[in-house]
């Protein structure tokens, strides 16, 4: 199981050495086998998974075709919708949400044959960046149990590096899937904002929402990055551009690319990640890819432009969580408005709290313009460094994280301290621009460390083919 | 400090968020320590910089424009009965909430 890949359980399937159905059991029974270590699966649905794979098995049968990720087995993480299985977004406030329809992208895997086994674990509501949020505890690090594994999608990247699942569905608002690639050491993706519809993705902050994949290699992400894009009438934000096929797109030569790397990021980095950053900077030299230093003068403002920026959207998404149409209702309120301040100040954690109320005052009476307004002009200034980077460079790379994999508890005490952490990923979530994490070596005694890859608006397909020869250098 | 404990009571009520006196004191502390990272905002010049509402909004190109609205046509919505299926409380094909007014 540890070992599957999408083609080799496609080759597989081909050559009859297995069936779907017999896939999707070993997978089931390996990550109830396996997740006590972890905590990465909140719930697994082999009734769901075991349809799926007949469904393969049959159209197999029949001299069908049965998709791109035909018998492949896939975890899905909880704040994605999937019909008629609980979805709980790893809070107390929908611990017995059952959906009554399945997210676009939930739909999309599923017809192209996919195997969902179930779903997993996250920060509550996507927000953190450790997955020591989750209502239902954390997450431990597959590489090392005494580490986290990143957040918000923690559980998703786990299962892809423990080997419970091929490839799963993630969230990133922040980073929430390139930071735990990196931790993990799998392969992450962040598509271009609209790339990927976000119908059934339980909403955090709307205009940074993305969906996307971790697998265990740069073609896998490739292969389930194209099942999943496209437009969608369902999500008004999605692109109608073309999705090209960007598994078929990989050996392009990457020879003469033009590399940036940013000044003012490296000048953060310390350590042995700083030094697995630059030799996969030699490694890209060797490539015969030109790299040079390149400025990208407001990232230092980030942090805060960020954090105004989701808080304020998060406060204004949040509000819909009111006990009355779903979700956790406090029981002794005898009025309407102090059951909707009970059930609020019952159904969610802390760090949501925390966002809730930072989101509430940033867009308050007297605060807007210094805050809100003032935040979204300075991510204007962000994404125009980015244009004007690819003015002159095909893509950008950087640390994805400052350090690796820390310690459960290390900071969960200080949220400043967590929201630092962000500070390599937020400047591409704020651009909308497609970026990924594709692991880069290990440090301080064996925790994985990523190397975050960035392109222009629906590039996609250069990020992938510069991802896949660094991955096979 | 930037915020006082009746600032952080007075976002509570906006945002319909019970905090108990404890909480209010951690959410105080937190908030506080928050914003001292934000004000580094105040620095950076934005003299003539059009807000950034959304990403790709609005563009030149067609098919990459992320404001799009679908046909104005009729489709079929949830069942009543799957539509409050995750109610806490609903009878009559209505969602239940507690006393709004007293008589």
């Amino acid at each position: 199981m540890t070992r599957h890949t999408i083609a080799s359980i496609r080759e597989g399937l081909r050559a009859k050495a297995f069936t779907a159905v017999e896939v999707a059991r070993e997978a089931l029974a390996f990550a109830e086998r396996e997740n006590p270590k972890t905590n990465a699966y909140l719930l697994l649905c082999p009734e769901r998974a075991l349809a799926a794979a007949a469904e393969v098995d049959r159209k197999l049968a029949a001299g069908e075709y049965a998709g791109a990720l035909a018998g492949v087995p896939i975890a899905v993480k909880d704040v994605i919708l999937t019909k008629g299985v609980r979805t709980t977004c790893a809070s107390k406030m929908l611990e017995n949400y059952i959906p009554p329809y399945d997210a676009t992208a939930v739909e999309r895997v599923e017809a192209a044959g996919g195997v969902i086994v179930g779903k997993t674990n996250c920060d509550e509501f996507a927000m953190g960046s450790s997955n020591e949020s989750s209502y239902f505890g954390p997450v431990r690090n597959p590489v090392a149990l005494d580490r986290v594994p990143g957040g918000s999608s923690g559980g998703s990247a786990a299962v892809v590096a423990q080997g419970t699942a091929v490839v799963s569905l993630g969230s990133d608002t922040g980073g929430s899937i390139r930071q735990p690639a990196s931790f993990c050491g799998v392969v992450g993706v962040t598509p271009t904002y609209g790339r990927v519809s976000r119908y059934g993705l339980v909403a955090f902050a709307s205009s940074l929402d993305h969906i996307g994949p971790f697998a265990r290699n740069v073609r896998d992400s490739a292969t389930v990055l194209g099942v999943i894009s496209g437009r969608d009438p369902m999500d008004s934000t999605s692109a109608d551009a073309p999705v090209p096929d960007y598994a078929a797109g990989l050996d392009g030569d990457v020879r003469g690319m033009k590399i940036g790397l940013p000044v003012e990021y490296m000048k953060h980095a310390t350590g042995e990640t700083a030094d697995r950053i630059h030799e996969a900077v030699e490694k890209l030299r060797a490539m015969g890819c030109e790299v040079r230093d390149i400025s990208l003068p407001a990232t230092d403002y980030a942090i805060a432009t960020y954090y105004i920026i989701c808080t304020a959207e998060a406060s204004a998404n949040l509000a819909r969580f009111d006990g009355v149409r779903y979700g956790y209702r406090s029981s002794d309120s005898g009025t309407l408005s102090a059951m909707y301040r009970n059930t609020r100040g019952e159904g969610f954690g802390a760090e949501v709290k925390r966002r809730i109320m930072l989101g509430t005052y940033v867009l308050s009476h007297g605060y807007y313009d210094a805050y809100y307004l003032k935040a979204q002009k300075v991510r204007a200034l962000i994404a125009q460094d980015f244009t004007n980077a690819f003015q002159t460079v095909d893509a950008v790379v950087a640390p994805v994280s400052p350090f690796p994999a820390f310690r459960l508890g290390e900071k969960v005490n200080d949220p400043v301290e967590m929201y630092l952490s962000d500070i390599y990923t937020i400047t591409g979530s704020l651009a909308g621009i497609p970026c990924m994490s594709v692991p880069c070596g290990m440090a301080d005694g064996g925790l994985p460390v990523g190397l975050q890859i960035l392109c222009n608006h629906f590039e996609e397909q250069k990020m992938f083919r510069l991802a896949h020869a660094f991955e096979n250098s | 400090m930037r915020l006082t404990e009746k600032d952080v009571r007075y976002v509570a009520a906006l945002a319909n968020l019970n905090l108990s006196d404890e909480e209010t004191g951690q959410m105080l502390h937190d908030l506080d320590g928050i914003l001292a990272q934000m004000d580094a905002l105040a620095e950076i010049d934005t003299e003539g910089v059009a807000p950034m509402l959304q990403v790709l909004f609005g563009g030149d190109d067609a098919a990459n424009d992320t404001a799009r609205l679908r046909a104005d046509v009729e489709r079929p919505t949830l069942d009543n009965e799957v539509a409050l299926a995750n109610a806490p409380m609903s009878g009559e094909g209505y969602f239940k909430v507690p006393k709004v007014i007293e008589r």
